[in-house]
């Protein structure tokens, strides 16, 4: 032995301290990666969410008319509403009320606005001008007059001061959304319309107010400045409503079958393994099941909402699934051991000692699975969730978009100027919903989490 | 002082009784701990300890479970600098130098004083790569024929070379309890560290295996200075030069082994050496 | 008698069964002056179940089949020459307006006098039909009632009963999951093997061009259905997605889980949870108005034409998608590596750095790279992000600048609007689906091998 392990040790002391330095700045520079990873993903995050803001918040505020509405009973020639007589049946009554509503609806409401339009502007506009007048008011807002009307009669006669939406382009020209130089041809409006849009604006009659039609309306091509998500959110509610339903009873009991009770052999290793490749499996996929089982053979109706939540339910079930487990398995034996010393059958112990302690963990991955399916898009789109569908659904069988397929159809419209907006507030109303969803579940998480 | 390298594998050394290790001189201090306080969070596991480890003894560390003496020990290689909510109060020093310094580096530190854990944790990696790690981490090795020796001699150190020779290349969790906990040992050895501290290195051996680890130790302690915890009196009475009782955060007691296993000064000490608790 | 009201009857008669059944087995307890094998509770369940479940499975068989057997029925009732010469969707239409005429609903143009007789005859028979099923229900109910009320006795397991029935609902529930696989198949390929009909197998999967032609006018030429302009765009764009997604989410896991203080992780982790629950429409919104809109411009100031939707856009979304996956996925992976390890590498004097590279990702790397595989599938399988953002341009090319279209969005395109399936340009969507079934598939399969082969070597 040439060396003394004192020397080697020496050496040894050496050789490290030398290579030190190279080692941390490679320790540090690893290090700064990471935090590098985080921090571009957060920014992306943010980048995502301030621009979304940033587009949609401003569309919940609209361009909105504020004018004088004069009730003019030489355009509304329309008798008193009637009231049901003595002696007269209910059915005669309903006769009368429903031929007078639809005489009703043949009134040119559309006069009264340009009427009051004119007094604002304080010229009389020419019959060759009336395109561009009428370009101005958004072309849902007659009905709301008739509506108002049928509603309260006594105003005949009267003048209201009313609140209107303007329509989309007014909204955009107001708004500065659209180029204000570029020429004629390229514009939306009419040149006549803009000066008189601008004007209105000046005089206080245009304002950017709050509007509500957002939540209250539902899609509408004609009147766009109004087109709401009141029907996609009823489609939405629907489909949650059979998701729930279905999805969470048999998935929280498929689980414990497989956790409790399924003996441990090939079929149900095989079934696991099905689980977890079903939860993996593109969303697509389900749509075309639906399509091709729930449309095709058995000839449900096609953009029902009873169909979408049925198709998000089989999507949903191995989310809840293996929820589900995760939450039972982490139930230490010693809880079931305990049960089934004192007698109870494994059943009992099952629903009486386990269940509830579970609970909270089974709770918290259904509302992350129905936040997912809230959220979906793809399979709806194969299964006619993407009509036009322009009223409220009643039923889960009717006609009816969904939250999402809204934001799909939106985002493809041509008035893009508006509907990049209109698109983003929608997308805000959905985020908000998923994202109290998912801090429901994050917070019912925390308040449960590990009791022993 | 210079101790020259032993020849290995011939040392006979018995399994030995306090007495023959006693007359070892040993009297540099190689470590030295004043008033050392460990906080986990606001609990307090360690209250002021002061302790010297001298150049090439074996130090045994006893005491009932949840004493401390694990937390100390982990405390020699800031180990505990892992642990987010442990903070370590007090000074350490290492030939004279603080390792608690805030210019000290901890990897110089780490591979000056090795630790060798209670459960054995080879890496997934073959037997080779295992004891070549740290050598190559170190940069200790310029060539491959270097680190073949590096590993040849740490497994022989380790007393393993003879039975895993023909499969360096078969990953080291193939290998049963004992041996595996020997490998990490060489693992240990092949940086050349100047202490190797032991944290119940046997508690998860079978007898044979303990035994074949317990005369590994002896033979390390001629030329390594170790410091093991062991929840076995009879091992800190086989192996150990010195031992120290510790008892709910304290160090109630050090001296050579003789004196600590038959005439503890400490009534505490007297009561667990006999039996009464622990 | 609507069916909602005759469920309705059906579960009072089920709550009386049960307080029958509770009252009957005190009663019996009381009379022989014994203990009874279960609780009376069970007594009152069974009981229930007995007068219950018979109707119940009855009424679903019947409202399976009778509507089935009527239509049968009509059809054959219906005059030979107005059923001659209509097809099968023909007849279905026809169907559907003498229902509605049945159930007093309109129908356009009022319906001629053979529907209105054929109506006539449906009504009667749903009369009659409605009319068995209560009447057979009603003696399903009273005779499970009497019958298990009477079998009460000491002897009678009860419980062990009830748990059988619960245990037998427990594995059909389970059971639904398996049908759902093999619904996917079915479906899928029943549909797939029409479409293979008009179109060769080898023409759909190694064809180079893709022109479905939409023109269904009868035309001669079928259009062309080659999967590898397809094939190509969908490995593009998840190829971009994973290589954005991959080192970012690997980097935020590792660093999540061995370097961020706890304040910080406990801030980022529901942030991150949160990203990977946002709907994949907003991405593919996201990237249509700004990250589209920025390459381009970025394109435009380095002199590369980058088109507003390409390969690249989608692919860098979808990846910005995919991180939150990832990252938790590897987190959860890189956590599982046992501290030991750890321990053993830093005491040996490794820097933090060289223990995770050196020691900690070797030893997770099965589970890593089956998070990976994961991630893979699920970029191949996206949907809404392409159809927004890809530009859907079904051509082979390898410039990530253009524009490219994917399996996943000529499905949609395929098999939106018309939803006729006799026409090799929609049926082709379902042999697209299967593509991608098989493909995610064996990615998932091998990734869910190697992950659970992994867990089981630290647990």
């Amino acid at each position: 032995m040439s060396i003394s392990i004192e020397q080697r040790r020496q050496h040894r002391l050496m050789t490290i301290e030398k290579s030190l330095a190279k080692r941390h700045r490679k320790e540090n520079a690893f290090r700064r990666m990471g935090l590098m990873a985080v921090v571009t993903g957060m920014t992306l995050v943010a980048i995502l969410f301030v621009s979304i803001l940033m587009r949609g918040v401003p569309a919940f505020w609209q361009a909105t008319f504020y004018m004088d509405v004069y009730f003019d009973p030489e355009v509304v020639q329309l008798e008193p509403k009637p009231e049901r007589e003595s002696g007269e049946s209910q059915f005669a009554f309903n006769e009368r009320y429903s031929q007078w509503l639809t005489r009703a609806g043949l009134v040119n409401w559309q006069t009264l606005i340009d009427n009051a339009l004119e007094e604002a502007l304080g010229e009389e506009v020419e019959p060759r001008q009336l395109r561009d007048l009428r370009a101005l008011v958004t072309s849902g807002e007659r009905y709301a007059l008739r509506d108002r009307f049928v509603e309260d009669p006594a105003l005949l006669g009267q003048t209201v001061e009313l609140k209107m939406l303007a329509s989309a382009n007014v909204d955009v020209w107001i708004k500065g959304n659209i180029d204000r130089d570029l020429p004629d041809a390229r514009q939306q409006l009419s040149a006549q319309t803009r000066t008189w849009a601008d004007q209105l604006e000046e005089q206080g009659v245009i304002s950017n107010a709050f509007s509500t039609s957002l939540f209250l309306n539902t899609d509408s091509r004609s009147s766009q400045a109004s087109a709401g998500l009141a029907g996609a959110f009823m489609g939405s509610l629907f489909m949650m409503v059979v998701v729930i339903g279905l999805s969470v009873p048999l998935g929280v009991s498929s689980a414990i079958y497989l956790e409790e009770f399924a003996p441990k052999n090939r079929l149900t290793d095989l079934i696991e393994i099905n689980i977890n490749n079903l939860a993996a499996v593109p969303s697509i996929v389900f749509g075309l099941l639906g399509a091709s089982i729930f449309i095709g053979y058995l000839r449900l109706p096609l953009s029902a909402p009873l169909v979408g939540g049925l198709v998000l339910t089989l999507m949903t079930l191995p989310t809840i699934i293996i929820a589900t487990r995760a939450s039972l398995r982490s139930i230490p034996p010693s809880i079931r051991q305990a049960a089934l010393g004192i007698g109870a059958s494994r059943v009992q112990t099952v629903f009486h000692h386990v269940l509830p302690l579970a609970l909270p963990g089974i709770l918290t991955g259904s509302i992350l699975g129905v936040a997912q399916a809230l959220g979906e898009t793809a399979p709806l789109l194969l299964i006619g969730m993407n009509a036009f569908v322009a009223n409220v659904p009643g039923t889960p069988l009717e006609q009816s978009t969904a939250l999402p397929v809204q934001i799909y159809l939106w985002q493809g419209n041509e008035l893009r100027n508006f509907f990049e907006a209109r698109t983003s507030a929608a997308i805000i109303v959905l985020l908000g919903l998923m994202l109290s969803l998912n801090a429901l579940a994050i917070w019912l998480r925390k308040k449960f989490e590990t009791r022993w | 002082m210079n101790i020259p390298a032993q020849p290995m594998a011939t040392s006979s050394v018995s399994v030995g009784s306090g007495e023959s290790r006693v007359s070892k001189a040993k009297d540099k201090v190689k470590m030295n701990a004043q008033d050392v306080k460990v906080f986990y969070g606001d609990a307090q596991a360690i209250n002021g300890i002061d302790l010297d480890i001298y150049e090439n003894e074996v130090l045994a560390f006893i005491g009932p479970s949840g004493c401390g003496k694990s937390t100390f020990l982990r405390c020699l290689n800031r180990m505990n600098d892992t642990i987010d909510i442990c903070r370590v109060e007090g000074k350490i020093t290492l030939d004279q130098n603080d390792i608690y310094a805030p210019d000290r580096d901890v990897v110089l530190l780490r591979a000056q004083v090795g630790i060798v854990f209670q459960k054995p944790n080879p890496f997934p990696k073959s037997i080779y790569e295992n004891i070549a790690y740290g050598p190559r981490l170190h940069g200790l090795a310029r060539r491959k024929a270097e680190l073949d020796d590096i590993v040849e001699s740490s497994l022989r150190r380790a007393g393993l070379w003879e039975e895993v020779k023909d499969r360096l290349d078969k990953p080291g969790t193939g290998l049963s309890g004992g041996q595996q906990q020997r490998l990490c040992i060489a693992r240990t050895v092949a940086v050349s560290p100047d202490i190797i501290l032991m944290d119940e290195p046997c508690s998860a051996l079978d007898p044979i295996a303990t035994a074949k680890v317990e005369q590994l130790i002896d033979e390390l302690s001629e030329s390594y200075t170790i410091v093991m915890v062991t929840h076995n009196m009879q091992q800190a009475a086989r192996v150990a030069d010195r031992t120290a009782f510790f008892h709910m955060g304290d160090l109630v007691e050090v001296d050579t082994t003789d004196q600590i296993f038959t005439n503890p000064q400490d009534q505490r000490t007297h009561d667990y050496i006999t039996g009464r608790f622990g | 008698m609507s069916n909602l009201a005759l469920i309705a009857t059906l579960l009072v008669m089920m709550a009386l069964a049960y307080h029958l059944g509770l009252t009957r087995s005190r009663a019996v307890a009381a009379e022989h002056d014994v203990r009874m094998h279960s609780r009376p509770g069970y007594y009152g369940v069974l009981v229930a179940l007995w007068c219950g479940l018979p109707a119940l499975a009855i009424f679903l068989l019947w409202s399976f089949l009778a509507p089935q057997l009527i239509d049968m029925l009509v059809t054959q009732q219906l005059p030979a020459d107005l059923v001659a010469g209509l097809s099968d969707r023909e007849l279905q239409t026809l169907l559907r307006r003498v229902t509605a005429l049945a159930n007093e609903q309109g129908v356009s143009g009022g319906g001629s006098p053979e529907e209105l007789a054929a109506a006539g005859h449906m009504a009667r028979l749903q009369t009659i039909e409605n009319f068995s099923l209560v009447a057979l229900m009603a003696v399903l109910v009273v005779v499970g009632l009497i019958f298990a009320r009477r079998r009460i006795s000491p002897n009678w397991r009860a419980r062990n009963q009830v748990e059988r029935v619960i245990m037998f609902a427990l594995a059909a529930s389970s059971a639904v999951a398996i049908f759902t696989t093999i619904g996917i198949v079915l479906s899928m390929l029943g549909e797939a093997l029409r479409f293979f009909s008009f179109i060769s197998p080898a023409e759909f999967f190694f064809g180079t061009v893709w022109n479905p032609r939409f023109s269904t006018a009868g035309a001669s030429s079928q259009g062309d259905f080659g999967l590898l302009p397809l094939l190509w765009g969908t490995m593009m764009v998840s190829t971009i997605a994973l290589l954005v997604a991959i080192p970012v989410g690997l980097m935020t896991a590792i660093y999540m889980a061995e370097y961020a203080p706890p304040w910080l992780r406990n801030v980022a982790k529901p942030v991150i949870e949160i990203l990977a629950g946002i709907p994949t429409i907003v991405y593919g919104f996201f990237a249509l108005i700004v990250v589209g809109p920025f390459l381009s411009s970025v394109g435009d100031l380095i002199g590369i034409n980058i088109r507003t939707t390409s390969a690249l856009t989608a692919g860098l979304v979808m990846g910005i998608m995919i991180i939150p996956f990832v990252s938790s996925l590897s987190d959860d992976i890189i956590t599982q590596v046992p501290k030991s390890l750890r321990d053993g590498a830093l005491g040996l004097g490794a820097t933090k750095s060289e223990t995770i590279r050196q020691v900690v990702l070797p030893a997770a790397l099965p589970g890593i790279v089956g998070a990976f595989l994961l991630a893979a599938s699920r970029a191949i399988g996206e949907t809404m992000i392409v159809v927004l953002a890809a530009g859907n341009n079904p051509v082979l090319h390898a410039n990530p600048f253009e524009a490219v279209s994917t399996i996943t969005v000529t499905i949609v395109n395929q098999l939106t609007g018309d939803m006729d399936f006799a026409s090799p340009q929609s049926l082709v969507a379902f042999a697209l689906g299967l593509t991608l079934f098989v493909i995610t598939l064996g990615l998932n399969v091998i990734a869910l091998v190697v992950v659970r082969k992994y867990r089981q070597q630290y647990e």
